[in-house]
C-alpha cells in the first residue's frame, strides 16, 4: 500500500428509485488532515457521508476504516468505531444540560441510577480542554448555535473519534464564531483527528482545507492538494464549465421609492429608517444577530413592530401579520426554508401556489389546470430541477427547494420583495442561478431587499448596502464606492464590528 | 453487496414499493374480500355489498370529519359524544313535543356544529391541544345530552323518522347515498378549494403556513365546525336506525373513525391524507364487521381483529413507504 489512508471508500454506488445518486465513487482520507468536499447539491456529498455513518447501505463498492473492512449499522454504530458527524441543521435537546447533552446514551451510573455528579465532572474536564465558557449544567437551550455546535464537536472528541465530518459548519455562524471554529479544527488537527470539512464557501476552504475532493452529479471528479490549486480551477472541476462572473449584476433603471421605512423599533433591531426604490437591490449586511433577519420578519409582519412608521408608495400602512404583507405586495423569503419556505410533503405545485391560491379561483373551487400550467412555467422560468410539480418539495436538492420558495413569492408579483439569505446552503450552480434571477426581478421594477452573511454576495449584488451593528443601522454604502474600490471588505467588517 | 436487480414478483423492488405504498390499502381490501368470498361465497353478492356499504355510512361521515381534524395535526375526540347529543335533542324535540322532523333535526346540526365551533376556537385561536381540549368538551357534550333526555331512552317510532335511514332510493338504500353525498363534497373541499389546500398546509408546516399568508386560526376553526356538522349527521342517521333517542350512544365510535383515516393513509403527522383513502378505509373497518359476522366469529374477537388489522396495515404502509421517503 502506497499511502496510510485512515478511510477509504472505493467503487461506491447508490441507486433512490430511479435516480443513481453515486456512481463508483472514491474518497481517501488521511489521518489528520482537513479534507474538503466540494460539489453542487445533489452532487452526492450528502449520500455518500449517510453511507460513511450508516445511515444508507451502498449498493456497491467497499469502505475500509483502518485499513479493516468497514461497515456502520447507523451513527452509533458509527460512532462507537469512531466516526462522527456534525450535521448541518442541529437538533439540540433544549432541556438537557450541556453533560447531559455531552454524555447522552452513555450516561455515567452508579448501579441502575444516574451519577449526575460524576457525569458533571466528567463534562467540566472536557469542556476546560476547549476553554467553553459555560459550566456543564447550563442548559442547552441557553447556548447560541455556534456554542451548541461546539458541544457537538466536544461530544465528538470525548467518544475519541478519529474522523469528524461537518457539513457545512459555518453556515449559521458569524466571521468571529468561524474563527474559532478555524481555530478548534486547527487543535484537533494537530491530535491527528481527521476532518471531512463539507461547504459552499470557497474562502473557508482555502483557509482550513489540506486536500479537496470534487463531486459532480453522483461521480467522483478528482482529488487535489489545496496548494497549488485555484479556486477558478475548482469551481470548473465542480460544475464542469467555467463560470465566468460570480456575481453577474447588471445594471437596472433604478425607478421612484416603493417601500420606506421610518424610526422602525422591534424586538432585536432600533430606529431604523430606510427607504428602497423600483429596480434597486438593497442589500442588509451585518453579524448574525444583529437585528438584520428580526427587522425584515417585523417588517413581513411576523413579529411586531414597538413602534415606527412603514410606507408603501408614499401611502402609510400596518402590517400586522403576514395576510397584510402578501396583500399589499411585500413578499419575503425566510432565511430558514425548512422551517417557513416550504411544506416538505406536499408537492411543488402545492407550494408554489399556496400564496397564491386566491387568485386561482373560479367561483369555490380551483382551476387546477390553470394553476399546474403556471407552476409548471414559474418552475421552468426559475430553473428548478425536477422530474414533475407534483413530486414532493422533500424530493428536492437544497438549491431547488430555494427556487421552489423564490417561485411561490414570484408567482405573487410583489412590489418589495425581502430575501434573508436566499443562498444560504445552496451549491455554486444555484446560486449564480439566484443571483441572475434577483437581477431579472429588479429589472422588471421589483425592490428587493437582500439579506446575506456573505460579503462578497452583498458587495457583488447590491446597489446600496445598509450595515447592522447591534441592532441599529451603522452606514450604507453606495455601489460607486464598491465598484472603484473606494470601500473594501474590511472597512464593511469594521462598520459590522461597530467602527465607523 | 447485494445487487439492485432484485425482483418481486417479475417488478423491480422499487416499483413494486411505490405500488403498494400507493395502492396498498386498496390491495389489502380486495385480498380480504377475496378471502372471506372463497370461505362464504353469499359475503361478495350485491346485497350484503349494499348492507356493507349501508352499515358504514356512520362512521365513513364521522371518519370524513376526523380526517380534516387529523390532516390539520389535531385529533377530535368529541365525535362519539356529539351523536349522543344530536339524539337526545331529536329525542326530545320529536318524540316528546311532536316538532316536524326536518326542523328538529336542523336543530340538531346546529347544536353539534356548534360545539364543533367550539372546539375549533378554543384549539386554534388558543392554541390549546387539540387531544386535551376535545376530551373535556367530549364530557360536557355527553352530559349536555344525559342532562337534555334525564337519562331515559326515548322511542322515536315515527315511520317518517325511520324513514331517514329504511328508505331506498332509486333501490338504494338512502345512508349510501348521504354517504356519496358527503364523500363528494369531501373529495371537492379537501383538493379542490383553496380551504383544502390551507389545511394540508396547516398541518404540512404550520410556520410556512403563516408565512406564505394562510389564516391559520380561521383553517382550523372551519376544520373542526365541520367535524362537529358530520358527526351531527352520522348522529341522525344513527338515532334513525335504532328509532330510539339514547344519551349513551357513540361511546368509542372516535376509535372506528381514526382507525379508517389510518388505513386510508391519514398521517398523524399532519398534512398528508386523501379523500378516496378515508372511503377506503372506511369500507375496510365495514368488511371487517361484516366479514367476520359471516365467517361467525365472536365479537370480542372482532374487536382484536381490528386491532391487529389496523397495525398490520400501518407496518405495511411503513416497509413499502421507507425506501420512498
Amino acid at each position: 500500500m502506497a499511502e496510510n489512508y485512515i478511510l477509504e471508500c472505493s467503487g461506491i454506488s447508490k441507486t433512490f428509485g430511479g435516480t443513481q445518486a453515486l456512481k463508483e465513487v472514491e474518497l481517501h482520507i488521511r489521518p489528520g488532515e482537513v479534507h474538503a468536499l466540494l460539489g453542487e447539491n445533489g452532487a452526492g456529498k450528502s449520500t455518500l457521508m449517510k453511507c460513511i455513518i450508516g445511515l444508507y447501505k451502498p449498493d456497491k463498492g467497499a469502505m475500509t476504516w483502518c485499513q479493516k473492512p468497514y461497515q456502520a449499522h447507523g451513527p452509533v454504530d458509527a460512532i462507537n468505531q469512531g466516526i462522527s458527524m456534525i450535521h448541518q441543521e442541529l437538533n439540540p435537546e433544549p432541556h438537557l444540560t450541556i453533560a447531559e447533552s455531552i454524555f447522552l446514551k452513555r450516561e455515567s451510573t452508579r448501579g441502575f441510577l444516574l451519577d449526575k455528579k460524576a457525569q458533571n465532572k466528567r463534562a467540566e474536564e472536557v469542556l476546560k480542554k476547549f476553554n467553553f465558557p459555560y459550566g456543564p449544567k447550563t442548559l442547552m437551550k441557553d447556548l447560541t448555535l455556534a456554542q451548541v455546535q461546539m458541544i457537538e464537536i466536544i461530544k465528538a472528541v470525548s467518544c475519541d473519534a478519529k474522523l469528524i465530518i461537518m457539513d457545512e459548519p459555518t453556515s449559521s455562524l458569524d466571521s468571529e464564531e468561524t474563527r474559532h471554529l478555524f481555530q478548534t479544527i486547527n487543535d484537533l488537527k494537530s491530535k491527528g483527528v481527521a476532518i471531512i470539512y463539507i461547504s459552499h464557501r470557497m474562502e473557508e476552504i482555502f483557509e482550513i482545507c489540506d486536500r479537496v475532493s470534487v463531486f459532480r452529479d453522483g461521480t467522483y471528479v478528482s482529488s487535489r492538494d489545496m496548494e497549488g490549486v485555484t479556486k477558478d480551477e475548482l469551481i470548473s472541476m465542480m460544475v464542469g464549465r467555467n463560470i465566468e462572473n460570480v456575481f453577474p449584476k447588471t445594471d437596472c433603471k433604478i425607478g421612484k421609492p416603493v417601500f420606506r421605512v421610518e424610526h422602525l423599533c422591534g424586538k432585536g433591531f432600533t430606529d431604523i429608517s430606510f427607504e428602497v426604490r423600483q429596480g434597486e437591490i438593497l442589500g442588509i449586511s451585518g453579524l448574525v444577530g444583529s437585528g438584520r433577519s428580526e427587522t425584515v420578519r417585523a417588517i413581513f409582519g411576523l413579529d411586531p413592530i414597538i413602534s415606527g412608521k412603514m410606507y408603501l408608495d408614499g401611502e402609510e400602512i400596518k402590517i400586522k401579520n403576514p395576510q397584510d404583507a402578501i396583500r399589499r405586495g411585500i413578499c419575503m423569503v425566510n432565511e430558514d426554508r425548512k422551517e417557513f419556505g416550504l411544506c416538505l410533503q406536499r408537492s411543488i405545485r402545492e407550494n408554489i401556489s399556496l400564496p397564491n391560491l386566491p387568485k386561482k379561483q373560479r367561483g369555490l373551487l380551483l382551476r387546477q389546470k390553470k394553476e399546474r400550467q403556471e407552476c409548471e412555467d414559474a418552475a421552468k422560468t426559475l430553473t428548478v430541477k425536477c422530474a414533475s410539480i407534483e413530486h414532493t418539495a422533500l424530493s428536492l436538492s437544497g438549491g431547488n427547494q430555494q427556487k421552489v420558495v423564490l417561485a411561490k413569492w414570484i408567482m405573487a408579483n410583489p412590489k418589495v420583495l425581502i430575501l434573508d439569505e436566499p443562498t444560504r446552503g445552496v451549491d455554486v450552480g444555484a446560486k449564480s442561478d439566484i443571483h441572475a434571477l434577483m437581477c431579472k426581478f429588479a429589472a422588471k421594477g421589483m425592490a428587493v431587499i437582500m439579506i446575506s452573511s456573505e460579503l462578497p454576495e452583498v458587495m457583488g449584488m447590491s446597489d446600496r448596502i445598509l450595515i447592522y451593528h447591534e441592532g441599529r443601522l451603522n452606514g450604507s454604502i453606495d455601489r460607486s464606492e464598491i465598484i472603484t474600490g473606494n470601500t473594501t471588505q474590511e472597512e464593511i467588517l469594521k462598520r459590522e464590528f461597530g467602527g465607523k | 453487496m447485494a445487487s439492485n436487480e432484485k425482483k418481486i414478483l417479475g417488478v423491480k423492488e422499487d416499483t413494486f414499493r411505490m405500488m403498494m405504498g400507493k395502492y396498498g390499502i386498496g390491495i389489502i381490501l380486495i385480498g380480504m374480500v377475496i378471502v372471506i368470498s372463497i370461505i362464504k361465497p353469499r359475503f361478495i353478492q350485491p346485497s350484503n355489498l349494499l348492507n356493507i356499504l349501508t352499515q358504514i355510512s356512520i362512521n365513513g361521515l364521522i371518519a370524513y370529519g376526523m380526517c380534516l381534524a387529523i390532516t390539520t395535526g389535531g385529533i377530535d375526540l368529541t365525535v362519539g359524544a356529539q351523536l349522543a347529543l344530536v339524539s337526545c335533542i331529536l329525542g326530545q324535540l320529536v318524540g316528546e313535543m311532536g316538532m316536524n322532523i326536518g326542523l328538529a333535526c336542523l336543530i340538531g346540526l346546529l347544536a353539534t356544529t356548534a360545539f364543533g365551533l367550539l372546539n375549533g376556537i378554543l384549539i386554534a385561536k388558543f392554541n390549546m391541544f387539540p387531544f386535551v381540549v376535545t376530551l373535556s368538551t367530549q364530557l360536557i357534550v355527553r352530559g349536555i345530552a344525559q342532562v337534555i333526555s334525564d337519562g331515559q331512552a326515548v322511542s322515536l317510532a315515527n315511520a317518517n323518522f325511520k324513514a331517514i335511514y329504511s328508505d331506498r332510493f332509486a333501490g338504494i338504500p338512502l345512508p349510501i347515498i348521504y354517504l356519496a353525498v358527503v364523500v363528494i363534497i369531501m373529495y371537492i373541499l379537501m383538493h379542490w378549494t383553496k380551504f383544502g389546500r390551507y389545511v394540508y398546509a396547516v398541518g404540512g408546516n404550520v410556520n410556512a403556513a403563516i408565512a406564505s399568508g394562510v389564516n391559520v386560526v380561521k383553517t382550523k376553526t372551519l376544520c373542526y365546525t365541520i367535524v362537529g356538522l358530520l358527526s351531527g349527521m352520522a348522529g341522525i342517521i344513527f338515532t334513525s336506525k335504532t328509532g330510539a333517542a339514547q344519551s349513551n350512544i357513540g361511546v368509542g365510535y372516535e376509535t372506528d373513525a381514526i382507525a379508517a383515516c389510518v388505513l386510508g393513509g391519514t398521517s398523524f403527522a399532519g398534512g398528508i391524507s386523501t379523500a378516496s383513502g378515508v372511503l377506503l378505509g372506511s369500507i375496510i373497518i365495514g368488511c371487517i364487521y361484516n366479514g367476520m359476522n359471516f365467517l361467525g366469529i365472536d365479537s370480542y374477537y372482532q374487536s382484536m381483529a381490528k386491532g391487529i388489522i389496523i397495525i398490520c396495515a400501518v407496518l405495511l404502509d411503513m416497509v413499502m413507504n421507507r425506501k420512498n421517503r
